[in-house]
């Protein structure tokens, strides 16, 4: 019973932050119907930033959220503005150049990092990365616990950013329909790039976050890439309730599948629940949540 | 199916050039008798063959598949067990990786076909992972991430070579018959307007699934040529998702989408650019450097050499800006371009 509640509480936290992954590709899923391949990759880019921020201006990682998240705002927003909106009116046989676009921004964000930081391990340890708390012989860890009640923080915050302000809802209705949106005065392409900016933003939390716990080296983008798809796939595209359930379901089946089946199967884990929510559940969660 | 009239149309078009670089292809290994640039050439024609294939199911049929390292590494896998557990000689897997790859396809396009535009291409990426990873566990079978390892039949590159060149003439071939028949212009109409082709009559899954299969096929025979070639495969290389799926995913789509000499020129142009970044032109740009002795130089071109990856990220990225529908596709805008100077 012990091993199963553990299972459960360790899936939980883990599913937390990856909800936060979740909703920056869902958000932007959602609007551009772009796949962002390089999701990962812009996780990576705010590792270094704390990585540097810690290492050399001996800055806590928690404070350096609020470094991180205005400098990769600003990378999404210009990566946005000229790599991706000019693609969007381009005159192709295949819509999916802006796919392989982000598969370039892909190559080009890890290739900078290995350049000026070299292939090696990197990582960051505060008084506070080993430490946990017990609740009934149950090992929580405390940077992750932390990391989850920012996460769903964050969540709620998105959540009232797109109901209730005037660029939250241009944010959706650019999402619903681009030209109807156009026609009713919304700047479409600002609004494509804040959005952009905002779930890099959103990104850059998960990976700040994530950096007392994790170690850092520039290939590390990929794994994360694909598990923020499934999150997004899972919870349906747009939703951030729904990535929020997304991310909770992959941290929990991972936890289970790598304590009930064995190590290496954690990825596939993932993997199959993806290719069944695909088929019998398509549009993800948000078919029941309807948000 | 087989029309004599479609024959006489395809080789009529442009003989002479088709000739020329058809005979500068086969007297290439003895003019050049250096074994890296043969090695070069049989990397370009086997990525010929996998961006043919890929060039089928995407660029015909209009849905981007992620995945197509899945059906490379059946083939390769086809090739590599049977020499491996039951001792047949490894070319008799050039046939049957084929086939299987078309096995494969089957639960694949089932899968995957009932999804449109990213859904599908995401749910592609993710068979492909999931094959990376039944290769890697199921060790009774594969040995896992220790990779199979054969004896290759041939000391000299040549025979290779020659082989892969048949091999990319027969797919270039077979993928510009088959366009120009009625099955060609289902699947344009398919990639056009899925609806309005199904509202006409046109049983759309059966002919993507006959599209996938036809790329499965020549996709699983590369990967059986790279078996037998390489001598030496594992999960991680022929399953790659960066290394096989987007490489020929940029190989068609450099080269040219929806055009039959599009992944030719896209190969080409592909392996040719990342070894000369990495060789810095083959090591004429350093003996230029020392040359002209301005150290400045000599620094921004080693530095160059060891960022490679990163050159061709960025090369990756303008030529999506500037040339979207590829070289082949876009050639009227790069006539315009030097016509103007």
């Amino acid at each position: 019973m012990e091993v199963f509640l553990q299972t459960l509480a360790a899936g939980i936290l883990k599913g937390g932050l990856y909800s936060l992954i979740g909703i920056g590709m869902s958000l932007i899923m959602g609007v551009m119907g772009i796949i962002n391949l390089a999701h990962g990759q812009l996780m990576m880019v705010a590792m270094y930033i704390t990585f540097v921020c810690s290492h050399y201006f001996a800055i806590d990682p928690y404070v350096s959220l609020f470094i991180t998240m205005p400098s990769l705002f600003f990378l999404g927003v210009t990566i946005q503005k000229y790599l991706l909106n000019p693609l969007i009116e381009a005159d192709t046989i295949l819509p999916e150049n802006q796919v392989l676009m982000t598969v370039g921004i892909a190559m080009v964000l890890t290739e900078i990092a290995r350049f000026i930081f070299s292939s090696d391990y990197k990582s960051v340890t505060t008084s506070y990365s080993n430490s946990t708390f017990f609740i009934k012989n149950i090992s929580i860890s405390i940077p992750l616990t932390v990391a989850f009640c920012i996460a769903v923080s964050f969540t709620i915050f998105i959540y009232f950013f797109l109901l209730k302000t005037d660029v939250g809802r241009s944010i959706r209705a650019t999402a619903q329909d681009r030209e109807a949106a156009l026609l009713m005065g919304v700047d479409s392409k600002k609004i494509t790039a804040i959005t952009f900016g905002i779930g890099s933003a959103l990104v850059a939390t998960a990976g700040t976050l994530l950096m007392p716990v994790y170690y850092l080296f520039p290939d590390i983008g990929s794994p994360f890439t694909r598990k923020a798809f499934v999150i997004t796939i899972i919870g349906g595209l747009g939703s951030t309730v729904g990535a929020i359930l997304g991310g909770l379901t992959l941290g929990i089946a991972e936890s289970f599948g790598a304590t009930y089946v064995g190590m290496a199967y954690d990825d596939m884990i993932g993997l199959i629940i993806f290719i069944i929510v695909l088929i019998y559940l398509p549009g993800g969660f948000k078919h029941w949540t309807k948000i | 199916m087989l029309n004599s009239y479609i024959f006489s149309k395809i080789l009529k078009q442009n003989i002479k050039t088709k000739l020329f670089i058809f005979l500068i292809f086969i007297f290439f290994p003895f003019i050049v008798n250096n074994s890296y640039y043969q090695h070069l050439m049989i990397l370009v024609m086997m990525w010929i063959v996998i961006g043919s294939g890929w060039n089928v199911i995407a660029g015909y049929t209009g849905q981007v598949s992620f995945g197509d390292a899945a059906f490379f590494g059946t083939g390769a896998y086809t090739a590599g067990l049977l020499s491996h557990q039951l001792n047949i000689s490894p070319w008799w897997g050039m046939a049957f990786g084929g086939i299987t790859a078309m096995v494969i396809a089957l639960p694949f396009g089932w899968i995957c076909f009932r999804l449109k535009g990213a859904y599908f291409a995401l749910a592609t990426l993710a068979l492909n992972e999931v094959m990376r990873h039944v290769a890697t566990l199921w060790e009774s079978l594969t040995d896992g991430m220790v990779g199979i390892l054969i004896m290759q039949s041939f000391v000299s590159k040549i025979p290779y070579y020659y082989i892969a060149l048949s091999l990319a003439v027969f797919s270039v071939f077979s993928v510009s018959y088959i366009m120009n028949t009625k099955w060609g212009y289902y699947f344009v109409s398919i990639r056009e307007d899925q609806d309005a082709a199904e509202s006409l009559g046109i049983n759309t899954h059966l002919y993507k699934m006959i599209s996938l299969n036809i790329a499965a096929f020549l996709t699983g025979m590369a990967g059986a040529l790279y078996m037998n070639y390489m001598g030496f495969i594992d999960p991680e290389v022929v399953f790659s998702l960066h290394d096989i799926s987007i490489m020929a995913i940029l190989v068609g789509i450099v080269g040219g989408v929806g055009t039959i000499y599009g992944p030719v020129v896209g190969a080409f142009v592909m392996v040719a650019v990342q070894e000369i970044i990495r060789t810095g032109f083959f090591g004429i740009l350093q003996e230029v450097a020392r040359l002209i002795e301005i150290e400045f130089i000599d620094t921004i071109i080693k530095y160059i050499m060891q960022a490679h990856v990163m050159v061709f990220g960025i090369l990756v990225v303008l030529v999506i800006l500037y040339l979207p529908n590829g070289i082949v596709g876009d050639y009227g805008k790069i006539k315009q371009i030097f016509s103007k100077k």
